[in-house]
């Protein structure tokens, strides 16, 4: 590919490989900050995840996990760890439209246009 | 079992898969929802929302090492995304709908399919200039890749079978929690004619953008469990760090074997207990 100039794949996929590694270190971090909180306050109850409940309302949209992760629940923190963990691969493929935009390659923004769409649909699709 | 007790477990059982799943190329995907439901008891629909989760961690975290390789293809798999993404929204829509039973059956002959799969000696079918595909000419598909001799150019093939194939690795992807990687490095190297280098690290690509598909659809439907996919997050993806970095060192084909052993033993209790109803 030598499309010339400042902005190329080789270079586009360093910042994407950092932008991926940023997001793993800060979701990890949130889960485990979580997890300290989660286990001292909860750590001695019994649980059976054998039956399936489903987790409550406040726990499966981000208003509601951002709502209780800044009440400092331990899950809270966790799932919001967890949502940024979701969110990364979807701001890696949002930077590549960008990316291809200042390459010039229309086809490839409409490609990547396609892949985002269906991403931002699937994490909006529980207010259907 | 106390919620510190199930932690300490699934952490350590999450540690040893992601590091195993590392060291052999299988991701440590494909044994997690084995390892919570069969082990631990765990409800099938929150083990495959956990293992989701950590299947993105893993991708996303060897994301970066592979970059610097400079072997993967940004233009491929932004394009067979789409194909894997609408199948994992697809997949997550199926999981939704169809029994436990049917999600038990349906992953144990994914991973017996694994087993054999891993013990095959991969085998390059390359394309031939005359080979090329004009869809693939059209998406600016062939590349090149390093090596010792400079850069080595390579031609696409077969893009439309690739894509197919990849709709169903997406919907497996979606309603096992698994990644899938072995069938989309079957759809880049066999079908499509990419080298065997390229498929694997344009795969991992893929992996992070197909999981996070349906890992929104498994959040807002209440399948993801903080307190249970915090173990097998962070379990997983400390072990598959620590696999990346022993497997220069290690290449052992008996690891192999015995993870392959392993998966075949699960495979064939997961069949079993699904069809006499206890999953």
């Amino acid at each position: 590919m030598d499309r010339g100039g400042q902005w190329n794949d080789r270079r586009m996929e360093v910042i994407i490989g950092n932008l991926l590694r940023a997001g793993v270190i800060l979701s990890a971090t949130l889960v485990a900050a979580g997890a300290i909180l989660y286990l001292a306050r909860h750590g001695g109850e019994r649980v059976d995840r054998g039956v399936f409940r489903g987790e409550p309302a406040d726990l499966r949209s981000a208003g509601g996990i951002l709502r209780y992760a800044f009440g400092l629940s331990g899950r809270g923190i966790i799932q919001l760890g967890l949502l940024v963990l979701i969110a990364t691969p979807v701001a890696r493929v949002a930077f590549s439209v960008f990316a291809f935009l200042r390459e010039g390659d229309r086809l490839y923004v409409g490609v990547t246009l396609v892949v985002l769409a269906l991403l931002l649909y699937s994490l909006g699709v529980g207010r259907l | 079992m106390s919620v510190l007790e199930l932690t300490v477990w699934v952490s350590g059982g999450a540690f040893a898969a992601g590091f195993l799943g590392s060291l052999t190329g299988l991701g440590g995907g494909v044994v997690i929802v084995p390892l919570l439901t069969l082990v631990f008891g765990v409800n099938i629909r929150y083990a495959v929302g956990a293992s989701l989760v950590s299947v993105i961690a893993t991708s996303s975290g060897a994301a970066a090492a592979y970059v610097k390789e400079g072997f993967s293809n940004i233009r491929i798999g932004m394009f067979l995304e789409i194909a894997t993404s609408a199948g994992a929204l697809f997949g997550a829509w199926l999981a939704g709908v169809v029994s436990t039973g049917a999600i038990g059956i349906t992953f144990g002959v994914v991973l017996l399919y694994s087993a054999w799969q891993s013990l095959r000696q991969p085998r390059d079918v390359p394309c031939g200039e005359q080979e090329r595909d004009r869809w693939a000419t059209r998406l600016k598909m062939h590349g090149s890749y390093p090596s010792r001799e400079g850069p080595r150019r390579y031609s696409v093939r077969h893009v439309p079978e690739g894509f197919g194939l990849m709709l169903g690795a997406g919907t497996l992807s979606g309603l096992l929690g698994i990644g899938s990687g072995a069938v989309k490095v079957i759809a880049m190297d066999q079908a499509m004619g990419i080298p065997f280098k390229v498929s694997t690290t344009t795969s991992n690509f893929m992996i992070g953008v197909t999981a996070a598909a349906s890992a929104g659809v498994y959040l807002s439907r209440g399948y993801v469990d903080p307190g249970l996919s915090m173990p097998v997050m962070l379990g997983v993806l400390a072990g598959s760090i620590l696999g990346t970095r022993v497997l220069v060192a290690a290449r052992t084909r008996s690891l192999r074997l015995v993870f392959a052993a392993v998966i075949g033993v699960l495979a064939v209790e997961m069949i079993y207990n699904s069809v006499t109803g206890k999953l």
